[in-house]
């Protein structure tokens, strides 16, 4: 599995690798049963801080996304939750696509569609969060 | 590992003549992390770590690291045996080899690990049989490493490590730090390296002028320092601004830009509540935190 944390997007970086196991399990990189390195291991990959690593892990257990298991490292649990999570990404996908089309007979650019998506992304951070 | 603060100072002081170098710094240091202490050239951060490990004397305030008095000869000895120290001019001795420093090193510590001493010897290629005076300062850099990284400390305080490395060096360095991490060492480094702080720091320091400005969290300063650019249809209304946890306010025609420390929310609530025209929101990357801060103090 390939992850890149960025330092600089003002998201942290537990969030960031939380973010990208989640979404490998969504897509199909990451199946159910499948190994994930170890605290140490992927921390000394990555070039960050073991917390983050650890920090990211547990939030996973915590949804059920991951079973860490004392010495063999994290495995991967995609339960049926995560399917119709994957369904519930594909009809967003279409409504964000209905939108953008809107948008554009408006007369918007591309460009400042981006940008309004981008600063509301970043103005509701926390409660979208606590989602 | 133990759980208690592993560095505290109240009021730490240090003065040269009337020359303040520290002023009331009120530094602590959490255990089972990696914190990085960043400051310009003379900001004060060498004269703090020797004050933290006894070297320098305050001229006023307290401390502790370890849980023991650093101002106290007898605390000192107990906590410098369970810190490894790596000093940022590298002392070391020029007529030695480069295996005679390491045999030399081991004798005095009794968490020595002679199989991690071999394998950095091999990893960062150094030339055991050559004298250190002959040494090029990347390779020194690299042997005071592996002289602190070779012991099993509970505190490894590094003063600008990554000096003198190239890249590649550099990048060993970071992943030598992330493992020492995990093993249950506590790291407290000086940099002024920002990109490398960024990525395996999880708490930031930053020490400007002898005064701590910042002391929080990566995920923290992450999360709640934005930068909000604004177009309004008139002349910007930049007093409505100046509100908790505003930094810094721009105008330039009818354009705001407001640097927060926090609360961006409300900074943005109130823009749109002002008929701002256009609300811009970016995340703010430590080299501009550190930059901003520094500027204003």
């Amino acid at each position: 599995m390939f992850f890149k944390l960025t330092p600089t997007t003002g998201q942290p970086l537990y969030l960031q690798l939380m973010q990208q196991i989640r979404h490998a399990t969504e897509t199909g990189a990451l199946q159910h049963g499948d190994q994930l390195p170890g605290i140490r291991t992927l921390a000394e990959e990555l070039v960050v801080s073991p917390n983050t690593v650890a920090k990211a892990y547990s939030e996973l257990e915590h949804d059920g996304l991951l079973e860490l298991r004392q010495g063999s490292g994290a495995f991967v649990c995609v339960e049926r939750r995560t399917r119709s999570m994957a369904d519930h990404v594909q009809v967003a996908r279409r409504r964000i696509r209905d939108l953008i089309e809107r948008l554009r007979e408006e007369g918007l650019l591309d460009e400042e569609i981006k940008r309004a998506f981008e600063a509301e992304l970043l103005y509701p951070a926390e409660t979208v969060r606590k989602r | 590992m133990t759980n208690t603060t592993v560095i505290l100072t109240r009021d730490l002081a240090k003065s040269y003549g009337s020359v303040a170098a520290v002023h009331g710094l009120n530094l602590s240091v959490e255990p089972n992390r990696i914190t990085a202490f960043l400051g310009q050239n003379g900001a004060g951060k060498s004269t703090t770590i020797k004050m933290l490990l006894g070297m320098v004397r305050p001229s006023c305030g307290e401390g502790t690291v370890l849980g023991k008095r650093i101002t106290d000869a007898e605390e000192n000895c107990q906590m410098r045996r369970k810190v490894a120290y790596v000093a940022e001019n590298k002392p070391l001795y020029g007529y030695m080899t480069v295996e005679q420093t390491i045999r030399f090193a081991s004798s005095f510590y009794s968490d020595w690990r002679a199989d991690v001493a071999r394998r950095l010897l091999k990893e960062y290629k150094l030339p055991p049989q050559q004298k250190v005076q002959s040494l090029s300062k990347g390779m020194r850099t690299k042997l005071a490493l592996l002289l602190a990284f070779a012991r099993r400390p509970e505190l490894l305080i590094l003063d600008e490590p990554s000096e003198g490395l190239d890249p590649v060096g550099i990048e060993h360095l970071l992943q030598t730090l992330v493992a020492q991490s995990a093993e249950g060492v506590t790291i407290f480094f000086s940099s002024h390296q920002i990109a490398e702080v960024e990525r395996v720091a999880d708490h930031v320091c930053i020490l400007d002028s002898g005064r701590l400005l910042v002391n929080a969290s990566l995920d923290q300063l992450r999360q709640s320092y934005r930068r909000i650019d604004l177009v309004f249809a008139s002349a910007p209304p930049e007093r409505e601004f100046r509100i908790t946890g505003v930094e810094k306010i721009q105008t330039k025609g009818h354009q705001m830009s407001v640097f927060a420390s926090r609360n961006a929310e409300a900074v943005i609530e109130r823009a749109h509540d002002l008929d701002a025209v256009s609300v811009e929101v970016a995340p703010v990357g430590l080299r501009e935190i550190f930059l901003e801060t520094v500027k204003e103090n």
